[in-house]
């Protein structure tokens, strides 16, 4: 009881309030302020998104309210509660009703193992990278079920579509996830991100990252898999029968995961908090990882903004015939390597805290491997794109005789 | 702190609920989710008997280690009987495991 | 059995799994039975918390909720037109019984102490954390054998659910 009695439990305890109810108001005053940080951010998250899309598409972007259109969210905000609340007759009222919150509970819930300092997190999981991958099936789950509870047919072929993109690419997220997993020897994810005082693991696994940035770029429906909300070649997929403010939980679910994913890959990838000064003060701490997450974030605006969507079977292709394959061989490699490079001594047993001379070599060598991955990969891409190419040409020098032949 | 009796009770009431599910259902799908609550009426028992036992000074893990396996064991019987169901459905136009007879004498 | 966080949440995972449990048998719509399955298994996951167990809580939410949760729900709208996934009963009165005799025959077993009193009220304290695990899943005097077998196991089930769900036309 004493070791979970701190800070300010122990201040209220101390003051003559009751254990129990100090533990409680400060277990509560830490849900709020963790959950409270994911509420605030999307709300900017919003504007930044829309301001960001209009710089690159050559236009200007909310501007008329307040400074810079930064309370332009608020304003929409207004109108998607003003709207009225409606659920279709023939819908699955429970369910229809519940599948955004628990949309929107399945990203924020993600923020409880997210930690902002080396001190200040909601809890230190000891399985924290498999907790988040864990909590995504739930937003899997609220999509068929507002797929199904809208009772529309539209709906739920979209919902169908959505789910087998997200099972799909759960695969090679979850193998890619591993790399860092294994570097650290640890699901932890401050130990994860103590593991990278040498060197960041972005470096020791290119390959792992690069997989993990396409599959969560797919888990969150952006763009080049925005299958999600093709608003132009479905009505408008599973949330087609949504209005208002349970529409708007939705949107800002996704908008918060893509946000939610970027500071992830800062921790997972790029070190979380590490950066010069980082131990001077947890401010500076926080600031390193909210830098990282953001330029993480910005470039899949980017390439949101930038990329046109694929097919349904090219998606599928690319999941089931190169990225898992090519996620199983990483694993592979990653973990031989490892192995003999710790039994030859190039490597220490235990990245936590190790110093960049002790990882040094280990870091050439497994760079190195990833290059030689890379090119292999290219290779392969390359021969069948010929391949592709010829054929089409086949194909359409065939329809030109076909069409001479009449 | 709870006693292990209460978890084996939760456990056996799971248990029964997925017993009726089997035997008063007619849809495959619906015996196979009843079957999955069975497993996990197992899956509590093999935890808990797990944390209570005295471990002494070894760590003891058949328990844990049992229950992923049997996680596994239901994650490859969810895959299969689904298609076998799915596979069902399209020749025979039924779900109902009575009427799948072919192979009958 | 004094009132704490492991009680009280014992008591509230226990409506979700028995009221989860009871929904999967009673709704006649099926998708609805999926939505309540889930319901019972995040129970089932909370009493791993409880039993210090956070790894297999976590893999039962991913397989379960992420995995057989979708499965289930695509098998169900494969073979149901959507619009009518009503479902009827058959021999409702004996099934109960039966059950309800199996329920009282195993409540007698875990409540009264026939061999002895087996029935431990504390939890023994020991510090076991997921890496034990994962040593002993692939140590050789641990479980190497039935990891190995288990993969094996998936594999097969993986090939198989692939070709007896294909369809042969195409």
């Amino acid at each position: 009881m004493d070791e979970l009695c701190t800070g300010l439990c122990k201040l209220m305890a101390e003051a003559g309030a009751d254990v129990g109810l100090a533990q409680f108001v400060s277990l509560l005053v830490g849900v709020l302020l963790v959950s409270g940080v994911p509420l605030v951010t999307v709300i900017l998250l919003i504007w930044v998104e829309r301001k960001v899309a209009a710089r690159i598409q050559d236009r200007i972007g909310p501007n008329r309210v307040g400074p810079l259109g930064l309370l332009q969210t608020f304003a929409d905000m207004l109108k998607l509660l003003s709207k009225e609340d409606i659920t279709p007759t023939a819908a699955d009222r429970i369910l229809y009703n519940i599948a955004p919150l628990v949309s929107f509970a399945s990203v924020v819930l993600i923020w409880a193992v997210i930690p902002f300092t080396p001190f200040h997190y909601g809890v230190d999981l000891e399985i924290g990278a498999l907790y988040f991958v864990a909590i995504a099936s739930f937003g899997t789950l609220s999509i068929m079920a507002a797929g199904w509870a809208s009772n529309n047919k539209y709906a739920l072929l979209g919902a169908f579509r959505v789910v087998a993109l997200l099972v799909s690419y759960e695969v090679p997220l979850v193998f890619a996830l591993l790399a860092p997993v294994m570097l650290a020897g640890s699901m932890s994810l401050v130990d994860i991100v103590n593991a990278q005082t040498g060197m960041w693991f972005v470096v020791l696994s290119p390959l792992a990252f690069v997989i993990f940035y396409i599959s969560s770029q797919a888990e969150t429906g952006r763009a080049p898999f925005d299958l999600i909300e093709a608003e132009s070649e479905l009505v408008a997929g599973f949330n087609i029968e949504y209005s208002g403010m349970k529409f708007g939980m939705f949107f800002a679910a996704e908008f918060l995961h893509v946000f939610t994913n970027g500071i992830l890959m800062a921790l997972l990838f790029f070190g979380g908090w590490m950066g010069p000064l980082f131990y001077e003060s947890p401010l500076i701490a926080f600031a390193w990882l909210g830098v990282k997450g953001t330029i993480i974030y910005l470039t899949t605006l980017w390439l949101r903004n930038t990329v046109p969507r694929l097919r349904i079977d090219q998606i599928m292709a690319f999941n089931w015939k190169f990225l898992v394959p090519l996620s199983i061989a990483n694993l592979i490699f990653l973990s031989l390597a490892l192995k003999i490079l710790q039994e030859l001594g190039m490597a220490p047993r235990d990245l936590i805290g190790a110093s960049f001379a002790e990882v040094l070599p280990a870091t050439i060598v497994m760079l190195l491997i990833n290059l030689a991955m890379t090119v292999y990969l290219l290779g392969i891409m390359r021969k069948r794109g010929r391949e592709a190419r010829r054929e089409s040409q086949a194909g359409a020098a065939l329809a030109r005789a076909g069409a001479a032949g009449d | 702190m709870v006693p292990l009796w209460m978890y084996l009770a939760v456990a056996a009431a799971l248990f029964c609920i997925g017993v009726f599910g089997v035997l008063s259902r007619r849809n495959a799908v619906a015996i196979l989710m009843s079957v999955e609550l069975m497993l996990n009426a197992v899956n509590i028992n093999l935890v808990a008997f797990w944390r209570y036992s005295e471990t002494g000074t070894d760590l003891l893990l058949n328990g844990y280690a049992f229950t992923a396996f049997v996680l596994i064991v239901a994650a490859a019987e969810a895959a299969v009987g689904l298609a076998i169901i799915i596979t069902v459905y399209r020749n025979r136009r039924s779900v109902i495991p009575e009427e799948a007879v072919t192979l009958k004498g | 059995m004094e009132l704490n966080a492991v009680t009280i949440g014992f008591f509230i995972f226990s409506v979700f799994t028995l009221g989860g449990g009871i929904g999967v048998v009673t709704t006649r719509n099926l998708f609805q039975g999926t939505i309540w399955l889930m319901v019972s298994l995040f129970g089932v996951a909370g009493y791993f918390v409880l039993l210090s167990a956070p790894f297999l809580a976590a893999v039962q939410i991913l397989v379960y909720i992420g995995a057989i949760a979708i499965l289930i729900t695509f098998a169900v709208m494969l073979t149901r037109s959507v619009t009518r996934i009503r479902e009827r009963y058959i021999r409702t009165v004996p099934s109960f019984v039966a059950s309800l005799a199996l329920f009282l025959v195993l409540l007698f077993g875990v409540t009264v102490p026939i061999f002895g009193e087996q029935n431990p009220e504390a939890i023994p304290a020991f510090v076991m954390t997921t890496r034990d695990l994962g040593v002993a899943l692939v140590d050789a005097d641990g479980y190497v054998a039935p990891f190995l077998l288990a993969s094996i196991l998936l594999t097969a089930a993986m090939i198989g659910a692939i070709f007896i769900a294909r369809d042969e036309e195409s």
